[in-house]
């Protein structure tokens, strides 16, 4: 392996960071326009880099793998890191109109970052890389909450989101080192090696335990989740829908690859009556507790964010239903649901945005009438929200069907795992209500005369395209979910 | 390329052009929506009538789907389908009828409508489990927003309830769907493997009740059917007679695709108890609507009363109890249907009232005597007199009530009569109020001046709806010949054996 | 290929409500809807003249029997003939109806359409129950006719007519529920709705065998042999109803008080037959065995009958009142002869000819109390009609000075309804009890009784009304006019015609009740 094959395999994430710093370069020579829709350089070369690096994976020219699983780009990990670069592109397009900040330059530059980061850990089959990975993406993401320096809210969040993560990192950290102490390796499959046919370590079980705690607080799952909701709230929209939408495609998909590949030989077994130690109760506790407590949290909530916030800890659990259950067909279930999601919830972050920027808000009242004054912005959060409830034909609904199928699939037939499936199937009706109802609001209730409906400044087409964009993926992927199938490397039938 | 299919992508279509160009102008969403549902309606007939008799199932589209989950895209029809295709087309064209009169937001009121009507086409059309229940889903949504947006009295409580009501059913139904795949382990959702894989016993002890329960909540299932008659009330017109009228069939429908048809054994278990809860169903609901003071919650109930005839010709799992069961879906679609356009369309939205004390002042045979010889005509339909399609079917179902579950056929009787005497209440305090009774000067004075008499598309609905049970009711073999050659498809060869059918 | 007779003259009724009904329906157009509807039931009348003209009276057999298959799935099959029995019941149909209409002058304006729109659909139910020889068929019918009388008795019956119709609806459908119900079983059990089948199947002895065979569950409800007794129950219970029988009669008083005098007409002339032929063309020759196990209750419940309201009428002041309880008292003969004389197996025969006479008698009592009460009826219309709706006895006095006419030929009628010799009601009475008395003297001599209450409670009812001191009142009380005569007079002529001459209907009711005895 030369420089140049390493350059080959790296070629998006370079691209993306030349992309970051050419967004510091354009905003210095536009700085003299002031703030606001005018100083979209910088936006325009990030989005460029973004889609030149996904066109890249796409097309196969970043395929291959460095030594010691630092980069490992597969078929599958290439789609999926194609699929980030295009929500980073997304969040780029969605903070188009950027009225919360002046350093428009510094923010596409660190969402472009977070981006690469996010990249790492989906490619990534090394626990150091994984670690240097994620904490890349967090450190952009907690700078990206705090990004709106006029809201005393956005630098709470930042804080706390801070403060949370730092710790999870510091978990993550030692437990796998634990892991590394219990079996002396640091790539995935040494570790899977090293496991073989070796009775479970009391030290690797702790170090499991604190690297999921690290994990679980990285994908917002019960009980990790308590940063989430004021994150969500106190950052910027984009900001919002990206920590919501990419880091939770990235989280998912290593979670679910250092399971499965790393430490299939310690799942154990989260049937009910009949657990055996192992990561799989503890997914499967975690499960049940992010079901629970982000549907019922959600009933609770009055502003959208928020409510998005905890209906993003109940996706998680749904999520880790089946990472619990192990096998063949995770990565692409795990894949088809974090993905199919993201494009959901960075397009319903986009509809708050929207609302946002002529009503001043993002509560329940902001949204009245919505249907109205919007139509095609109010139709495409139908679709979001009734995805996210997991309606057919919606992408939602394939993926939580898949999901289950999965969790169900596990062991020949048993049904082990059908007690976190009728709670799931449970909690998704509770989540249909909270959905619902925000979706009455939209479509049934009057628009509130007391609300300004001036357009804001811009007409903001490209934010409602893009959100019409990820609208389509979501109808797309949900009447054809083959489509998307066949990349993330589910072409076998399931059951022979 | 058969005219069936048809009606799927013409309900779709039809939802899309009225949303897109009825914006401006009510009449034109109008006329677009009755096009594409008599369009529907006209390909749900004809292509009915194409297959004839069909003596197995005739697979209209069959394409793979989700390959790896061996999903298919499988329209087919066997007889059972065709009836209940043909009851959607005839409903559908009768609730947009009946709802010619929608000014507010019509673009949108009839897109959902015929988004509904294509989903309820793509269920009786669907043999793919996994299609099957995709478009069972599909109808919920639309139903909260006709609900909710264009309903009246507590309308937003009344959707919201059915809405969950349905979804949770749904819910039971998609954890025992993907556990039957998982147990089958065929790799498949087709529905005729999946009846002949003899699932294991174990199985379908604890899938049949989530399952049939499941669907049967759509069904008016008692204890489980609080919704109905809140959402009906709460229902602009179209909305009660499309609930009623093919809604509430999609629940007793998936009983009978999944819950008999694919646990045989299920059913032999639990029939008694399914019976029970039907029987249960038809006397409290009965006895409820016997003393309701509002028009419309009268026939609400009475839609639940008697669509626990279906659920109780299904739990009886003879030749003749499933047929009645099919058969009174058909009807009860026909009949309900045309109760709530009565109700609704015809005095409601003339009188502003429901009130039965109120309405009785009125003198309503006089001042709309159409509506009441269409009303009485219907509660005569709805009580079961012969002659209306609803006495074949509830004969049928009792008879095979008494094969089955004899002191069910007894409650049943009861239900009958019970059920007798709320209609002949309603009737009688609503329209056939003799004269003498009434205050003079009641009558047209409080009727709404903008109202006007009864419209021709009022007219042409009723007599639609009418006509049909009539027609079935002199005539049933229109129906039973499908039904018979229907049960006898390949995909119930596990219930025939199982139950030890003839 | 003969000519479909039954089928037209059951459709003609039907196609004659939907022209009046549907075409003449509206202001000022009543007397048109009136004029059209006598035409019509004149027609149907001569139709049914014609039948009876064409009837063969040597055989005992169906005639002009149709058969086609229906819903073949469910052993449906449109099937119709007519026997002796048969058509006495239609020419009694056809009657009744048109003299009804003769006597409603004073229907709502505006509202006759409706009226003589469901007089005929009555019509048409009824011609369908008398000659359909299948269940499913024949209840069709059974339940049609109904409607119209719910309506008719609802819309245009007197003020408390509300609750009387409701009751009236509601009774008859629990009796029709519980048939229903009887027969969907033995369905099960023979897979036949056929009445001739079932009956074959009911002489065999084998009916209570096949239902506890082919409802095996029946263990739980009643074990083996009583499932029949259920189901025997319920099918008597939807004729016990109609006729009624006694206890069941508490709906009739006030629903032929209730309804418009016309109306009762039909009521008391034609649908109670209802009852009574069911239960001669149905109940008997299917449950024979069940008939004679049951028979001492139900000869009680008979003599009830026919005891009971004659007492209830003493206390009665409201004329129609006193009719309607005489009404039920007529038919408790028809009850006591089907009771007594039907069942059991009795040597090669199916039943004991010495009660042969009593069927016959009691297919006479049909027409003859049709005929009869049917007048006493139209007498009270057209009293009504003079006083205004007034028809309480002790508000009249001396009548029959006044109107000599009237009082003449309604007391005709009231002495044919008593039973005096030489009038109809006589032969038909005579021939009940002489049949009777030869299988079961004792019910026989208690019976004899209602004849004596009821002689009684009509001529108090006639000497208060006709004789004593005359009320101011009605001084200018006008007797009959001449159509008045003729309408009137018709139906007493025939009083007297079938009084001296009952051979006229015997000749063909005699093949019939020697076929049914012969058990085939």
């Amino acid at each position: 392996m030369n420089f140049l094959d390493l350059a080959r395999i790296a070629s998006p994430e370079i691209a993306v960071v030349l992309g970051a710093l050419g967004a510091l370069a354009v905003d210095l020579a536009q700085r003299g326009r002031g703030a606001g829709s005018s100083r979209t350089g910088a936006i325009w070369v990030g989005v460029a880099s973004c889609v030149v690096a996904a066109l890249i994976l796409v097309l196969g020219g970043a395929t291959g793998a460095a030594p010691g699983g630092m980069l490992a780009n597969g078929p599958v990990v290439g789609w999926i890191k194609a699929i980030l670069a295009l929500l980073t592109a997304g969040t780029l397009l969605l903070s188009v109109r950027g009225g919360f900040t002046m350093h428009v330059g510094e923010f596409v530059a660190t969402v472009l970052l977070g981006g690469v980061g996010m990249m790492l850990i989906a490619s990534s089959e090394n626990v150091l890389m994984m670690f240097l990975a994620l904490e890349l993406a967090s450190v952009s993401l907690y700078i990206l909450t705090g990004f709106n320096k006029r809201d005393p809210q956005s630098g709470e969040a930042a804080l706390k989101y801070f403060l949370f993560g730092g710790m999870a990192g510091a978990f993550l950290l030692f437990g796998l080192s634990l892991i590394y102490g219990a079996t002396g390796a640091i790539e995935f499959q040494g570790i899977r090696a090293r496991l073989e046919g070796q009775p479970a370590h009391p030290l690797l079980l702790a170090g499991l335990v604190m690297v999921l705690v690290g994990l679980g607080f990285k994908v917002a799952a019960a009980p990790f989740h308590f940063w989430a909701p004021d994150a969500y709230q106190g950052a910027p929209t984009p900001a919002a829908g990206f920590i919501a939408a990419g880091s939770k495609v990235a989280a998912f998909f290593i979670l679910a690859k250092f399971t499965g590949m790393a430490l299939d030989e310690v799942s154990g077994r989260a049937n009910w009556g009949d657990f055996a130690s192992g990561w799989a109760p503890i997914l499967a506790l975690m499960a049940a507790a992010s079901m629970l407590w982000g549907n019922l949290a959600a009933l609770r909530q009055r502003n959208v964010k928020r409510l998005l916030a905890y209906s993003a800890v109940a996706h998680a659990g749904y999520t880790v239903v089946a990472i619990a259950a192990g096998g063949s067909e995770v990565v692409p279930a795990v894949g088809f649901y974090a993905v199919t999601y993201a494009f959901t919830t960075l397009g319903a972050f986009g509809v708050a945005g929207w609302v946002e920027a002529r009503t001043g808000g993002t509560d329940f009242e902001h949204f009245a009438g919505l249907s109205r004054r919007s139509p095609v912005a109010a139709l495409c959060l139908g679709v979001f929200l009734l995805s996210l409830a997991g309606i057919p034909p919606l992408a939602g609904f394939f993926g939580k069907f898949f999901l289950f199928l999965v969790a169900l699939n596990g062991d020949a037939g048993a049904l082990g795992l059908l007690w976190l499936v009728g709670l799931g199937t449970a909690t998704t009706c509770v989540s249909f209500y909270y959905y619902l109802r925000l979706l009455k609001v939209v479509f049934v209730d009057e628009i509130d005369p007391r609300l300004s409906t001036e357009p804001g400044d811009g007409s903001g087409l490209i934010e409602l395209t893009t959100i019409l964009v990820a609208a389509v993926v979501v109808v797309v992927a949900g009447c054809a979910p083959a489509l998307l199938l066949n990349p993330l490397g589910l072409t076998a039938t399931v059951v022979p | 390329m058969m005219a069936l299919t048809l009606t799927l992508w013409i309900s779709l279509a039809g939802a899309v052009v009225t949303a897109v160009l009825g914006r401006e102008r009510p009449s034109v969403a109008r006329v677009l929506a009755l096009v594409s549902a008599m369009l529907g309606a006209g390909a749900a007939i004809f292509g009915a009538w194409q297959l004839g008799t069909p003596t197995g199932l005739v697979t209209l589209v069959r394409v793979p789907w989700i390959p790896a989950l061996g999903i298919e895209f499988h329209l087919a029809a066997d007889g059972v389908s065709l009836v209940l295709l043909v009851l959607t087309g005839i409903a559908a064209v009768a609730g947009i009828l009946f709802s010619w009169n929608v000014e507010d937001r019509a673009n949108e009121f009839f897109a959902l409508y015929l988004m509904l009507i294509a989903g309820v086409y793509g269920v009786f059309m669907s043999f793919d489990l996994f299609q099957f229940f995709a478009f069972y889903e599909l109808a919920i949504v639309p139903k909260y927003f006709l609900i909710a947006i264009w309903g009246s009295t507590r309308r937003e409580y009344g959707a919201m309830k059915l809405a969950l009501y349905s979804f949770i059913g749904s819910a039971m139904v998609l954890v025992g769907m993907i556990a039957m795949y998982v147990v089958a382990g065929l790799g498949s959702f087709d529905m005729v493997r999946l009846s002949s894989a003899s699932l294991p016993n174990g199985f379908q002890v604890w899938a049949f009740p989530l399952m049939t329960v499941g669907f049967a909540i759509l069904a008016g299932l008692w204890p489980f059917h609080t919704w109905a008659p809140t959402g009906h009330v709460a229902a602009p017109t179209a909305a009660s007679m499309l609930l009623a009228g093919v809604v509430m069939k999609l629940g007793a429908y998936g009983v009978l695709r999944v819950g008999l048809m694919l646990m045989p054994d299920g059913a032999k278990l639990w029939g008694p108890a399914l019976a029970a809860l039907a029987v249960i169903g038809i006397v409290y609901a009965a006895l409820v609507a016997l003393v309701q003071q509002d028009f419309k919650f009268v026939i609400g109930y009475s839609s639940v009363s008697h669509m626990g005839f279906v659920l109780l010709g299904l739990a009886a799992a003879n030749p003749r109890g499933v047929a009645g069961a099919i058969l009174q879906m058909f009807s009860h679609g026909v009949i309900a249907g045309l109760l709530f356009g009565v109700v609704g369309r015809m005095v409601y939205d003339r009188t502003h009232t429901r009130e039965l004390t109120i309405l009785e002042g009125l003198s309503l045979a006089r001042a709309l005597p159409f509506a009441a010889v269409i009303f009485t005509l219907a509660s005569m339909a709805s009580m079961g007199l012969p002659g209306f399609s609803g006495f074949v079917a509830e004969l049928q179902v009792l008879l095979g009530a008494w094969q089955s579950f004899p002191v069910a056929a007894l409650a049943g009787g009861v239900g009958v009569v019970i059920s007798v005497a709320f209609t002949l209440r309603v009737l009688q305090r609503a329209f056939l109020v003799a004269p003498g009774m009434v205050a003079d000067g009641g009558g047209l004075t409080a009727l709404d001046e903008h109202a006007g008499p009864i419209t021709w598309a009022e007219k042409v609905g009723a007599l639609l709806l009418l006509g049909t049970s009539l027609a079935v009711g002199v005539y049933p073999r229109l129906l039973m010949d499908w039904i018979d050659a229907g049960l006898q498809t390949p995909g119930f060869e596990a219930l025939r054996t199982t139950m030890g059918w003839p | 290929m003969k000519p479909p007779l039954i089928t037209l003259l059951t459709l003609a009724p039907l196609l004659g409500a939907m022209v009046v009904g549907f075409g003449l329906a509206g202001n000022g157009r009543g007397a048109m809807a009136r004029t059209v509807a006598l035409g019509w039931q004149v027609a149907i009348l001569v139709g049914a003249l014609v039948l009876a003209v064409l009837f063969d009276a040597g055989t005992g057999a169906m005639q002009w029997v149709e058969r086609a298959a229906w819903v073949p799935s469910l052993g449906v099959e449109y099937h119709v003939g007519l026997d002796g029995l048969g058509l006495v019941s239609i020419l009694l149909a056809a009657a009744v109806p048109l003299l009804a209409s003769l006597m409603s002058t004073g229907v709502d304006r505006g509202r006759e359409a409706l009226y003589y729109a469901m007089l005929l659909l009555l019509q048409c139910g009824l011609f369908g129950t008398f000659t359909a020889q299948n269940f499913f068929h024949w209840f069709l019918f059974w339940e049609i006719s109904l409607v119209p009388a719910y309506v008719l008795v609802r819309l245009f019956g007197g003020s408390k007519a509300g609750p009387a119709s409701f009751q009236f609806f509601v009774y008859t459908m629990v009796g029709s529920v519980a048939m229903l119900l009887g027969f969907l079983a033995l369905y099960a059990a023979t897979g036949s709705f056929d009445f001739s089948e079932l009956a074959r199947w009911g002489r065999s002895g084998r009916l209570g065998a096949a239902l506890a065979e082919k409802l095996p569950w029946a263990d739980g409800l009643a074990s083996g042999d009583h499932l029949v007794w259920w189901v025997f129950g319920g099918v008597l219970l939807g004729f016990a109803v109609k006729v009624p029988l006694w206890p069941f009669h508490t709906w009739l008083p006030d629903t032929y008080t209730q309804a418009p005098t016309p109306v009762t007409m039909v009521l008391t002339g034609v649908m109670s037959k209802m009852g009574v032929y069911g239960l001669l063309r149905i109940v008997a020759p299917i449950f024979p065995e069940q008939l004679r196990g049951a028979q001492e209750i139900l000869v009680v419940l008979a003599l009830a009958t026919i005891l009971l309201p004659t007492l209830a009428a003493f206390a009665e002041n409201d004329l129609k009142r006193v009719l309607a309880y005489s009404s039920i008292n007529h038919l408790g003969y028809c009850l006591l002869a089907v009771f007594t004389v039907i069942p059991g197996t009795q040597g090669g025969n199916w039943m004991d000819l010495a009660g042969a006479p009593a069927l016959n008698g009691l297919i006479l009592q049909m027409l003859n109390h049709g005929l009869t009460a049917a007048a006493l009826f139209a007498f009270v219309a057209t009293l009504e009609r003079r006083t205004g709706g007034v028809r309480d006895l002790d508000q009249f006095g001396g009548l029959r000075r006044v109107a000599p006419v009237f009082c003449g030929l309604m007391g005709i009628s009231m002495f044919a309804s008593i039973g005096l010799p030489g009038l109809n009601g006589f032969v038909s009475e005579f021939l009940i009890f002489k049949g009777v008395f030869a299988v079961a003297p004792g019910a026989a001599s208690i019976a004899v009784l209602g004849l004596l209450t009821t002689a009684v409670f009509l001529l108090g009812a006639m000497k208060r009304m006709f004789h004593g001191p005359r009320e101011r009142e009605w001084l200018d009380f006008t007797d009959l006019t001449t159509r008045e005569r003729i309408q009137l007079g018709a139906p007493v002529f025939l009083m007297l015609l079938l009084g001296v001459y009952p051979d006229l209907i015997l000749r063909w009711t005699n093949p019939t009740v020697l076929l049914l005895a012969a058990g085939n």
